[in-house]
């Protein structure tokens, strides 16, 4: 079996588990509890809270820790909202491609009388700096940005973002799910307001992640009912979860540069070798993208047969055809890009990480390749191409 | 739990009756790329009954599987009793369904019936 699925959850590090075990058999007390055991379980999400805080340069105070990333997303979002809405501000501005758990809490914001503008995030699957900056205004609350593309990887200029956005006092958000532990996150350099992240995609357990709020920003709750993360964001806490998550998250750090080196060398080998079948084509920009990230379509065919036959051969992968998201549109972020209905349906998303290897590489380019000329085999769209009934678009 | 029962693994893993009939006397097309289904029939009539038949999918697992089924189901009937075919009798014939997909057995219907339109207005 070969994984490459990473960008839809990972595959928990050994340490990861372990240190889940230990917490869950030595350590069961409820933090809020006075006497040992409970101190006991304090001390231990403590101590994850200031290893989190150091790996992306904040400060314990400025981490909560979240269901996830979509719980992190709903929470800043709604921050900035109540405080924009509080000074009349009520515009916010963010992209066409990013995560549900954004767009849908903006749309939800737009119902209640926020105006909102997405930017165009062009061919490559980026934001131009000077059009965002073009885009704000008087009553903009919020720029809430994704630090790297979940389907096609594309990293956006976070720091520069964050400047503007500091320069014109406006809220900067990032949603970082698929950056962190994969990419140098640093929320002072990167001027970053807001930041969300979860465990299950660096190694880590499902079920938790963490919101980085910059000193100084009054908190929204979205769950009331007791004191705890300092009362902005009640339930007991998912101590085994969040020290999991703590050890993740320090692993994928200690190695950051050499796991980005050695993913990114495989990342390219995947790339070319996938660009040799005929009328296929990278989605995003081929280099300013997440070091495991490889998405592509391939003209004539559709991606959910692709990916139920990879999956036969032993292969695990992802595709943003409408049939693999209950809709008859394919994925928003293919479309956001420029790419027609017809062809964003023939999408594979490869998502690898630090094991994989060379010959791995080579079988998924193998396999891919076969696929999609069996599937090209009985397709009519792919006769009509190639009899000239149609015209090629890749 | 798997997303398609055995049956539709099994005819979208091994399609029934793929490919093209060169003198077709009937054939269909319904779908449209945009929505990412498109299938083509080609059906061969004698004496009003389907000789042969033929497909083209291009779409999803349940897409292959439901034009694999249709064809299955028609083939050596005679024209009246193709005409009688269902999408819930195709959607049966491969155990089942899951709701969003359960437009891949009308569209094979659709497929089949337009093929045989074709096979009419051209006698």
């Amino acid at each position: 079996m070969i994984y490459a699925d990473n960008a839809a959850t990972t595959r928990m590090s050994e340490a990861a588990i372990n240190t889940m075990v230990k917490v869950m058999n030595e350590n069961f007390g409820n933090p809020s509890s006075l006497y040992v055991v409970g101190q006991k379980a304090k001390e231990i999400l403590e101590n994850a809270r200031s290893e989190v805080a150091k790996v992306i340069n904040a400060d314990t105070r400025e981490i909560i820790f979240t269901s996830g990333g979509s719980e992190a997303d709903n929470q800043a979002i709604r921050t900035a909202a109540a405080l924009g809405a509080k000074n009349g501000k009520k515009h916010i501005i963010s992209t066409a491609f990013e995560h549900h758990a954004v767009l849908h809490t903006l749309k939800r914001l737009e119902e209640e009388g926020f105006e909102v503008t997405l930017l165009d995030v062009h061919e490559n699957g980026l934001v131009v700096p000077e059009e965002l900056e073009a885009a704000i205004r008087e009553d903009t609350c919020l720029v809430t940005v994704m630090f790297a593309n979940n389907e096609i990887g594309t990293i956006q200029p976070i720091r520069k973002i964050g400047e503007i956005c500091r320069k014109h006092g406006v809220l900067f958000h990032t949603d970082a799910v698929q950056a962190i532990g994969h990419v140098p996150v640093d929320v002072e350099a990167d001027n970053i307001d807001m930041l969300s992240a979860s465990a299950h995609k660096f190694h880590g357990p499902k079920g938790v992640g963490f919101l980085y709020v910059k000193k100084g920003i009054r908190i929204t709750n979205l769950i009331e009912g007791g004191a705890q993360e300092r009362g902005r964001r009640a339930g007991t806490e998912n101590v085994p979860g969040i020290a999991s998550m703590a050890v993740a998250l320090k692993e994928a750090y200690d190695n950051l540069d050499q796991n980005a080196e050695y993913v990114k060398t495989r990342r390219d080998r995947l790339i070319s070798g996938l660009k040799k079948i005929p009328h296929s084509a990278i989605n995003g920009d081929e280099t300013n993208r997440l070091p495991g990230n490889v998405n592509f379509c391939f003209e004539g065919i559709e991606g959910e047969s692709l990916l139920l036959l990879l999956d036969d051969k032993g292969i695990q992968a992802s595709s943003g055809s409408a049939c693999t998201s209950g809709s008859l549109d394919p994925s928003h972020v293919l479309l956001a890009i420029g790419r027609v209905h017809d062809v964003a349906h023939g999408s594979l998303r490869l998502s690898i990480d630090e094991s994989i290897t060379d010959s791995d590489v080579d079988e998924i380019i193998a396999k891919v390749a076969e696929v999609v000329e069996y599937l090209r085999g009985f397709s009519p769209i792919w006769r009509d191409l190639t009899e000239g009934k149609k015209q090629f678009i890749l | 739990m798997a997303l398609y029962s055995e049956k539709v693994m099994d005819h979208f893993r091994n399609p029934r009756n793929v490919g093209v009939i060169e003198d077709a006397n009937g054939i269909g097309e319904v779908g449209n790329a945009k929505c990412g289904d498109i299938m083509k029939m080609y059906l061969k009539i004698e004496d009003e009954i389907i000789k042969d038949v033929k497909f083209e999918t291009f779409g999803c697992g349940s897409a292959i599987a439901s034009s694999s089924m249709a064809t299955e189901l028609i083939k050596g009937q005679p024209l009246s009793e193709a005409m009688k075919l269902t999408n819930k009798a195709v959607a049966e014939a491969l155990d089942g369904l899951p709701d969003y997909k359960m437009h891949c057995s009308v569209l094979a219907e659709e497929a089949i019936k337009s093929a045989i339109d074709d096979y009419n207005s051209r006698k």
